[in-house]
């Protein structure tokens, strides 16, 4: 709710003045203590070459020792690494989760780096909006893993901006609070860094890349915050490493011209990151990611799917009612496909009958018909074989005449007779 | 020894009393080739490569001590995002001592620059290739008395210093160019690493140049009488490679000097000091020792190679295509026939793979007809 919307509440409420000390001036107190016992949460994503001193960085502004390890230059696609920390100050616990770019402009063709760092950012809201829509829910146990703050590592150039940081940029400037830093700041030296500075803020501006600004809107921190607003982006410098100056042990840089102190302002913008990063803007960087970010992404997830806040007659439709009208939607398409399958399903079985009843009576067809055939050919034969026996028959029969007249007649003349049977025979 | 003195002749001067005979006088050639040489001239072609940003125009002004990029103009970032590659050519002639030199500086705007930077050095080597050619068809003429040679003879490539060593960029640069010109690796902008760094980094940069197989110009070795003196400097200069580097275009003062540095609020770093930075020994072995070397190695090495791999193609597309195209004259080659034949062989080899194809193809249609 806006300033405004509580004055027009207050409209109903006058403002009444108190005779006495009542007590519920404790209320913040109270609030500190309870986030005090629950813990703070916080989540830093670090993007930048490799090499750049990211993890160096962490090392210093976090005063430990993290133990990462060198990453090589050869990952072929760019990935995420997120470790998550347990830190103690005199009675404040905080969960910190470093989250390091792993091969970030070490390919060839760098068009495809700014995708996986969008997507691991959007997985974070995702897996917060599917906690807040659950039923059952436990919103103050769960283990917020969304990004509060990304520092942006920018090579030392002097000259401007990599294209690909002004592409990444772009891309996340939406979604997660930017803080440029210059890396490895001991190689620029003060005019060159005057000038490289107003060069990046003004190709961003240019470009509309939105970074994140500290907030002037509190008294007590706006003029700090002013002043830092106009120092971005911090040079800073890392190093785990310590030298003796003086007679304290500081962490520093030694180098054969000189030793770079990495808390010396003179030197670099260490301390004002740190001071404006964790010490005054921490819990408005939370703030900011769920307020802002947290619910841009909401609105665009849920508008999706097709929620709206208002149906069409205008009036405030609650979620469950849209719920509802989903459901009831889905279904009744579920059930109108699952008709119309069915459907399909009958008319094709019928096509598929007809059409082999039409293929059986043809073969029954072409049956009868080799049938009728066949009983021709043999009636035929049946008759040719009986004329041939009835042939057969006669011939015989003619035979053994011829033999019986020839037996007879053997005595008497035996060539007439041979010839009349020849003759005979010749007959038949 | 400067052009005006000259080689008095022994024998007058004879303190032992040698007789005459003994004299011939080509003693005095080294003095010649210098005379001859101080009046010809010398030229030098240089490039430098690597992402915008690592110094290389500070440094090259601070090598030459000149302002070669008065009015530059540099692109945006938004302009980058999809640039190409540019080659771009300075020549200037400077003097010392009589010594004249042509000096050309190539230098390679927008390399490494765009996101998407596949195959980003080949406007590179196809302009090294012209320079080549170009020299190739000036050699071939039939005029050939005033030939500019324009090819490249040194290519500075800048790493920087900023990441654990190679990246993939770098290693695909330098070993596309390794057969066509003389690669020196540098490592940039140095005065962002302590010396404990830059040993590591060194090492890790020489490391991977080995793994990989890259080809970097390597220092020729030290003639066998030179002194233990200079042995033991091109020792140094071979195991400080590659060198770490800072170029700086200001003159500060300190220790009551005026030198060439940068200054910090926490102390200067000069360029020529050397327990700062190895740009005295780049310098010594570019110009004062090496640049002779270089030019030939640019001569007898890559443009040999070029030239073979050159006429190799010519002759073989004349053998297949029977024509006499080439601009150069080219004589016929001792062994043509072993060519042809060789040609032959193989395309005879072709035809009877695809005769044998064709025929398990038909083989296959009818056996599946048959079924």
């Amino acid at each position: 709710m806006t300033t405004s919307d509580i004055a027009q509440g207050d409209k109903n409420a006058r403002p009444l003045s108190l005779s006495g000390h009542v007590g519920f001036d404790s209320l913040p107190h109270q609030l500190v203590n309870k986030s005090t016992c629950q813990g703070f949460c916080f989540n830093i994503l670090c993007i930048g070459e490799t090499g750049i001193g990211k993890s160096t960085l962490m090392d210093t502004l976090f005063n430990t020792n993290f133990e990462n390890f060198e990453s090589s230059h050869f990952e072929p696609k760019v990935k995420l690494r997120a470790q998550t920390y347990d830190l103690q100050e005199s009675n404040v616990r905080l969960k910190l989760t470093i989250v390091n770019t792993v091969g970030f402009g070490d390919q060839m063709n760098k068009q495809e780096s700014y995708q996986h760092v969008v997507d691991y950012i959007d997985t974070q809201f995702e897996s917060y909006l599917q906690e807040e829509l659950k039923i059952k829910r436990s919103l103050h146990n769960y283990h917020d893993s969304r990004i509060h703050a990304c520092l942006y590592f920018i090579a030392p150039s002097g000259h401007s901006l990599k294209s690909l940081d002004l592409v990444t940029m772009k891309k996340l400037d939406s979604k997660v609070n930017i803080i440029p830093v210059i890396a490895k700041a001991d190689t620029i030296s003060k005019s060159e860094l005057h000038k490289f500075k107003i060069k990046i803020m003004s190709e961003l501006v240019s470009n509309g890349v939105q970074i994140y600004q500290f907030p002037t809107d509190d008294e007590t921190v706006s003029k700090i915050n002013t002043a830092m607003n106009g120092i971005l982006p911090f040079a800073v410098v890392g190093s785990s490493e310590e030298v003796k100056i003086g007679n304290k042990m500081v962490k520093a840089r030694q180098y054969p011209w000189g030793v770079v102190q990495v808390e010396n302002e003179n030197h670099c913008d260490f301390v004002k990151l740190r001071e404006m990063l964790i010490c005054v803007n921490m819990e408005d960087l939370r703030e900011q990611t769920h307020t802002r970010h947290y619910e841009l992404y909401r609105r665009c997830k849920l508008e999706e799917m097709g929620f709206t806040d208002t149906n069409p007659e205008s009036k405030p439709v609650s979620l469950q009612e849209t719920y509802e009208a989903k459901r009831h939607e889905f279904l009744g398409d579920l059930q109108r496909r699952e008709e119309e399958m069915r459907q399909m399903f009958v008319q094709r079985v019928k096509e598929k009958e007809t059409e082999l009843k039409e293929a059986e009576r043809e073969l029954q067809g072409k049956f009868e018909q080799l049938k009728r055939l066949h009983s021709e050919e043999k009636s035929k034969l049946d008759e040719k074989r009986r004329s041939l026996e009835d042939e057969i028959n006669t011939f015989s029969k003619k035979k053994a005449a011829a033999e019986l007249l020839q037996g007879q007649s053997f005595n008497t003349n035996a060539n007439l007779k041979k010839d009349k049977d020849r003759k005979n025979s010749g007959f038949m | 020894m400067t052009s005006n003195t000259r080689y008095k002749s022994r024998a007058l001067r004879s303190e032992d009393g040698r007789e005459e005979k003994e004299y011939v006088g080509f003693a005095t050639l080294p003095n010649q080739v210098h005379r001859k040489s101080v009046k010809k001239g010398f030229d030098f072609t240089l490039m430098v490569a690597g992402e915008s940003g690592l110094g290389k125009s500070t440094l090259v002004n601070s090598l030459f001590l000149t302002d070669l990029h008065k009015d530059r103009k540099l692109l945006n970032a938004e302009e980058r995002i999809s640039q190409t590659v540019e080659i771009t050519k300075h020549t200037v002639d400077i003097e010392e001592k009589g010594v004249k030199l042509k000096l050309t500086i190539v230098d390679t705007p927008g390399f490494g620059d765009a996101v998407n930077n596949t195959e980003c050095w080949r406007p590179i080597t196809d302009y090294i290739d012209q320079q080549f050619e170009q020299y190739f068809r000036d050699e071939s003429g039939l005029n050939r008395k005033n030939i500019q040679d324009n090819r490249v003879h040194c290519c500075l490539y800048f790493i920087p210093p900023f990441g654990h060593g190679l990246r993939p960029v770098d290693i695909e640069f330098m070993k596309a160019l390794q057969d066509k010109v003389n690669v020196v690796p540098l490592i940039s902008k140095s005065d962002c690493l302590t010396p404990n760094e830059i040993r590591k980094l060194k090492d890790r940069v020489r490391e991977e140049i080995d793994t990989f197989g890259i080809k970097v110009y390597q220092f020729p070795d030290c003639d066998s009488d030179e002194d233990e003196d200079a042995r033991q400097k091109d020792r140094e200069l071979k195991e400080s490679t590659p060198f770490a580097v800072i170029g700086s275009n200001m003159v500060v003062e300190t220790r009551g000097q005026k030198v060439r540095g940068r200054l910090y609020p926490w102390g200067i770093v000069e360029v020529e000091n050397q327990s700062h930075c190895d740009f005295v020994k780049l310098r010594t072995m570019l110009i004062r020792t090496h640049m002779h070397d270089l030019k030939d190695i640019t001569c007898d090495c890559h443009y040999e190679n070029y030239r073979a791999h050159c006429i190799h193609t010519m002759t073989s597309k004349m053998n297949t295509d029977n024509r006499v195209e080439s601009p150069i004259p080219i004589l016929p080659l001792s062994t043509p026939d072993v060519e042809t034949a060789k040609l032959i062989k193989m395309k005879d080899e072709e035809l009877r793979r695809m005769q044998e194809m064709l025929q398990k193809m038909q083989q296959q249609m009818q056996h599946e007809q048959d079924l």
